[in-house]
């Protein structure tokens, strides 16, 4: 292994991802825009953090269907969390706080997930099976989200190849947290139960880059099928990494895809530097079955410590263990990401499973910086027989949190000996990543019996068939032959209009550039002027462009009648010209201008006030003609 | 042997999985629609229709795939699921009490049937202390299953049999009794209960769960520690309900045997006293009574076992336009006893008075409850009452219907003298009536009004 192959983030290319095997899979989750909830008819897409009520509840894990726990939910389990859920009655009913089973499946979502599906060319399945997929961070309150496969083996065009798309779920959505301080975890509700789309990659991602670019053409795919939700939280991807030699890891909830190259980089690095953490353990002779731990307490010998949170600790009572990690020495100080060492992993490990939420929840005789005095430290080493080859840390609680905090370092510590632990991570500010908990495997997985299977049959595939937009790599392609501007083609194709647009273009025959002008800059400029554009909407935009078609309105002045409709909330189009009235205003245009001598300044003249009272009514160059004649008459 | 080899297929789904010899259990990859499926095999629920082979991916999600698509299966090994909770040897302290669980059925303790694809009770000492090892804090555990049955086919044979059970164990000497029960008819059994053993030495505890123990979330796990440590150490020695008070994991109630009843199909405070208040509350800390008139642990190992049952007694729900031919063939066919849920104070229709001249002519026992469930049966009040009294219908106080129902079983069990019968179910043996009903017995708090909102944002119900 090469130590100097992760370079700074500026400087690695795509052929410096290439030596170091970085890989990467996209899970991306995308609620959809229903009216309802997915599996109850509560509400869908009302949020609010006001709440009328809470429950309490604990999770405890439960077998698989094959007769086996998941690790993810003993982990759970021993962290002994009380899960509080805020309850609004708007927004939640007696099936989010799991005491009614499940209602039928929201069939407007399975259409829709049935329509984006047939869009990534997936496999249907014939029949549905819902499952239980357990999650016991309490984060739904039956302990498992209800979800299902509705495509399997699909793909879409991606930097001259394809990308693989291995399953569409749908699925219901989460709680929101709002706080996890000691054994405590507090939940909104409102969120539970939205449904929602899981599109999962294959892991042919191989650059950062890459994930964040294929993570914006999903977004922007289901986008344009105007079946999915947009806002804060209504699209999150997990994001999976690895390298050579490493594991997959699965970055949980990223929500701003612009964070994810930094992310990835940043989880690779870390792989990277745990796989180096090996070998240098290797070398020092400290092998998953040579590695050597224990942690005894030492409470009494640090009692009168100068190094303010753990005398404060003390003083409340609470116990301190030390963990001596045999043959360390130094190896806490190992850099795994950007600005981010070996010792974080241990502290997220205690933070999360022992419940130590207050930092620093360790400290270590690897640190730099001032903690305990070197006697005190030495005063420990003696006390608990180590030697100058080991690392100490000390950890404090409660006894019970103690101790599971010094056992969780252990754990960890020899894991290091192992290489990358399978975990879900969660995304920090700061573009790294932090543990969030063991990767679940198959084994959480378990049928749901409340709800029997159901059949997709034929007529409804292909009812949803006929019904499908037009797919998003389609649509830019037609954009670009039609000469529409580069900043236009993308909002214009994840854009709800995007239907309206191909019908004035191909049916209509409107001009492409200003109808695409006029869809998706328009609004912006309006809404400028403070004008309510939510009330644009595609009833008014299709009565316009149909005046426009029927020449009721030139082309010339829709932004103006936009602006007026929108300012007096009344049909900003005048009745048709009759055949007289531009006779008249030309006319009266003359009468007007008799004074002026120079033929073409009373032309302008002219032009001027007989436009000025028929603008939009009348094409300019018709006006002008009639007027050149009478003039030259 | 054909059958279990490819468990729950029938017509297309089966004859393609003859035809490719895939077995359940197999590890295949199908061809279907043009597109590959790999996973296992599973087998079908008997319910579900003949069109579909359902495997289970690599992923874990299980999906259906239509017979008629498959073009191929190839075979690739065999994984058979062996569902069983860790079991352990449940450990023994001589320090603390003895206590018996006795499984009548119910999701407890329960796992998958693929045949149904519901769930099944399963049960041992040994697989509950896998999954609940906190009852070892509490007791020295011994379970015996005397029947595996959902709540609804429990009745007189199952009651009887739970009874004489509960008579050996006390006279072993165990230090209390958890019996494990499906929620919708536990009602039914622990007032049955309260009237077939009497004078226990120790406390009956009656325990199920709303959510299924295959869930994270279930309620199971935590009812069944607040029964153990009832049964072990509360001084209540009566025919009890442990479960939910809130549906939030805080607290259980135990509920008198003959006072309570399911009020909620699927909550897990399903679970109420009506009429009354509960005996006490129950944490993994403490048992706080909320009452002092209850029967006291005793240190004999004496109890009176009384199975008398007459099956032949119903329970009629009044509603109006009620004909009388409901009674009439409740008598043609031989019933003894009916118990009829009236409308309010105790009313039926006019039109149902000769019929039910008749039953009382024809030595049938029958007695009027309130479906109001909450109250007294008082036929003073008006006309009609003191009419249906004259016809020989006996009110029955506030018995719970349900209660009136097994209690007139068991009278009708022990004699066929209607003064006798009437001796019997008109004396209290269990609270099943009582003298009078505390202004704090009957509180359904109205969601909306600001107090009770108020409440429930303040406390986790």
């Amino acid at each position: 292994m090469d130590p100097s192959a992760f370079k700074a983030y500026v400087k690695m290319k795509e052929a410096d991802y290439a030596a170091v095997g970085f890989r990467s899979g996209l899970e991306i989750h995308q609620q959809l825009l229903t009216k309802k909830k997915l599996f109850c008819r509560c509400p869908a897409g009302c949020y609010s953090t006001a709440y009328d009520a809470e429950i309490l509840r604990h999770m405890r894990p439960t077998l698989s269907e094959l007769g086996e726990y998941d690790g993810t939910a003993l982990m759970e389990f021993k962290t002994r969390k009380e899960i509080i859920y805020r309850i609004n009655h708007d927004t939640v009913c007696t099936y989010e706080m799991d005491d009614t089973p499940p209602f039928e499946l929201n069939a407007e979502a399975l259409d829709s997930a049935l329509a984006i599906a047939q869009l990534y060319g997936c496999a249907l399945i014939d029949e549905l099976h819902i499952a239980r997929k357990q999650y016991l961070d309490g984060s739904i309150p039956t302990g498992f989200q209800r979800t299902t496969i509705v495509g399997v083996d699909g793909s879409i065009p991606f930097d001259n190849r394809r990308l693989p798309i291995v399953q569409l779920g749908l699925e219901e959505d989460a709680c929101r947290e709002v706080s996890d301080i000691g054994h405590e975890r507090i939940y909104l509700t409102d969120r539970l139960g939205m449904p929602l789309i899981e599109t999962v990659t294959a892991p042919e991602l191989y650059t950062p880059q890459q994930a964040a670019q294929a993570a914006q053409i999903f977004r922007r795919l289901v986008r344009s099928t105007g079946l999915v939700r947009t806002g804060i939280g209504a699209a999150r991807q997990d994001v999976n990494v690895s390298v050579t030699g490493g594991t997959r890891i699965e970055i949980k909830g990223v929500s701003r895809i612009p964070a994810i190259p930094l992310l990835t980089y940043n989880e690779a690095m870390r792989q990277w530097n745990l796989l180096l953490l090996r070998q240098e353990l290797q070398r020092r002779g400290i092998t998953p079955q040579t590695f050597s731990a224990e942690y005894r307490e030492v409470t009494r010998l640090v009692r009168r410590t100068r190094y303010l949170p753990l005398r404060q600790a003390i003083d409340h009572g609470l116990i301190v263990q030390c963990v001596i990690l045999r043959g360390f020495r130094g190896l806490l100080r190992h850099q795994t990401q950007t600005q981010t060492v070996f010792a974080k992993e241990l502290s997220d490990r205690v933070r999360v499973i022992a419940c130590l939420t207050t930092l620093p929840n360790l400290i270590h005789s690897d640190t730099l910086s001032e903690t305990l005095s070197s006697s005190e430290w030495q005063s420990i080493q003696r006390s608990v027989v180590a030697d100058a080859d080991d690392t100490l840390v000390l950890v404090w609680g409660n006894a019970i949190d103690a101790e599971s905090a010094a056992k969780e370092i252990v754990i960890r510590a020899r894991e290091a000996a192992q290489g990358v632990p399978s975990e879900t991570r969660q995304a920090l500010a700061d573009g790294t990543t932090g543990f969030e908990r063991i990767l679940p495997g198959p084994d959480r997985m378990y049928p749901d019996t409340d709800l029997p299977p159901l059949r997709v049959t034929a007529d409804r595939v292909q009812r949803i068939r006929v019904g499908l937009p037009q797919p998003i790599w389609e649509r830019e392609a037609w954009y670009h032959q039609l000469g529409i501007p580069a900043d236009t083609i993308e909002p214009l194709a994840v854009s709800p209009w995007a239907e309206l647009f191909r019908e004035a273009v191909q049916e209509w025959h409107l001009s492409a550039v200003r109808t695409a002008v006029a869809l998706i800059h328009f609004p912006k400029r309006l809404r400028k002027k403070g004008l309510p554009i939510k009330e644009l909407d595609e009833p008014l935009l299709r009565r316009l462009f149909s005046a426009v078609r029927d020449r009721q309105l030139d082309a010339d002045g829709l932004l103006e009648a936009m602006e007026t409709s929108l300012r007096n909330k009344t049909w900003p189009i005048p009745p048709p010209l009759e055949s007289t009235e531009l006779e008249r205003e030309i006319a009266d245009a003359l009468k007007q201008t008799e004074t002026l001598s120079d033929n073409r300044a009373r032309l302008r003249r002219c032009m001027g006030l007989i436009m000025h009272s028929l603008r939009g009514r009348v094409d300019g160059a018709q006006a002008a003609q009639q007027l050149q004649h009478l003039l030259n008459r | 042997m054909s059958a279990e080899k490819f468990k729950g297929y029938r017509g297309a789904a089966l004859h393609v999985l003859r035809n490719f010899d895939a077995p359940i259990w197999s590890d295949v990859q199908i061809t279907a629609h043009g597109n590959r499926f790999t996973g296992i095999i599973l087998p079908r629920s008997e319910t579900s229709d003949d069109l579909h082979v359902v495997i289970k991916l690599r992923s874990g999600y299980n999906v259906g795939i239509a017979a008629e698509s498959i073009s191929d299966i190839q075979l690739q090994g065999r994984r058979e699921a062996h569902y069983h909770i860790p079991e352990k040897a449940f450990p023994v302290d001589p320090q603390k009490p003895r206590v018996k669980l006795l499984g009548t059925g119910g999701t407890i303790a329960s796992r998958l049937d693929y045949r149904t694809g519901a769930v099944i009770p399963a049960f041992s000492p040994g697989e509950l202390y896998g999954s609940v090892p906190e009852l070892a804090d509490l007791c020295n555990l011994e379970t015996e299953k005397l029947y595996g049955v959902f709540s609804e086919n429990m009745g007189p044979a199952q009651w009887r049999g739970t009874a004489e059970a509960i008579g050996r164990e006390i006279e072993k000497g165990v230090q209390g009794i958890v019996i494990g029960h499906g929620t919708d008819t536990m009602h039914h059994t622990s007032a049955i209960l309260s009237f077939m053993v009497q004078d226990s030495p120790v406390p009956i505890v009656m325990v199920g769960s709303q959510r299924s123990s295959d869930r994270p979330s279930s309620d199971a796990a935590l009812n069944l520690i607040h029964s153990v440590k009832t049964a072990a150490e509360s001084d209540i020695a009566e025919v009890m309900v442990c479960m939910f008070g809130p549906t939030s994991d805080v607290y259980g109630l135990l509920h008198r045997g003959t006072r309570v009843r399911k009020m909620h199909s699927s909550y897990r405070s399903t679970f109420r006293t009506i009429g009354d208040i509960p005996l006490a509350m129950v944490s993994r800390e403490k048992i706080t009574p909320l009452r002092r008139d209850y029967r006291r642990r005793r240190h004999d190992k004496q109890v009176h076992i009384n199975t008398a049952f007459e099956d032949k007694v119903s329970i009629v729900y009044y509603y109006p336009n009620m004909q009388p031919d409901i009674i009439d063939a409740l008598i043609d066919n031989g019933y003894r006893g009916i118990v009829i849920a009236g409308t309010g104070l105790g009313h039926v229709n006019k039109p149902l008075y000769p019929v039910l001249r008749k039953a009382h002519e024809h030595g049938i026992a029958v007695y009027m409850t309130v479906q109001t469930l909450w109250g007294y049966v008082q036929m003073y009040v008006y006309e009609t009452g003191r009419e249906i009294m004259e016809l020989g219908v006996v009110p029955a106080a506030n018995m719970l219907p349900e209660v009136a129902y097994v209690k007139l079983g068991w009278a009708l069990g022990q004699s066929s003298d209607l003064d006798q019968v009437r001796e019997i179910m008109l004396t209290p043996v269990a609270g099943e009536i009582t003298e009078r009903e505390p202004a704090n017995g009957y509180l359904i708090l109205q969601g909306g009004i600001p107090e009770v909102e108020e409440f429930i944002s303040r406390y986790r119900k």
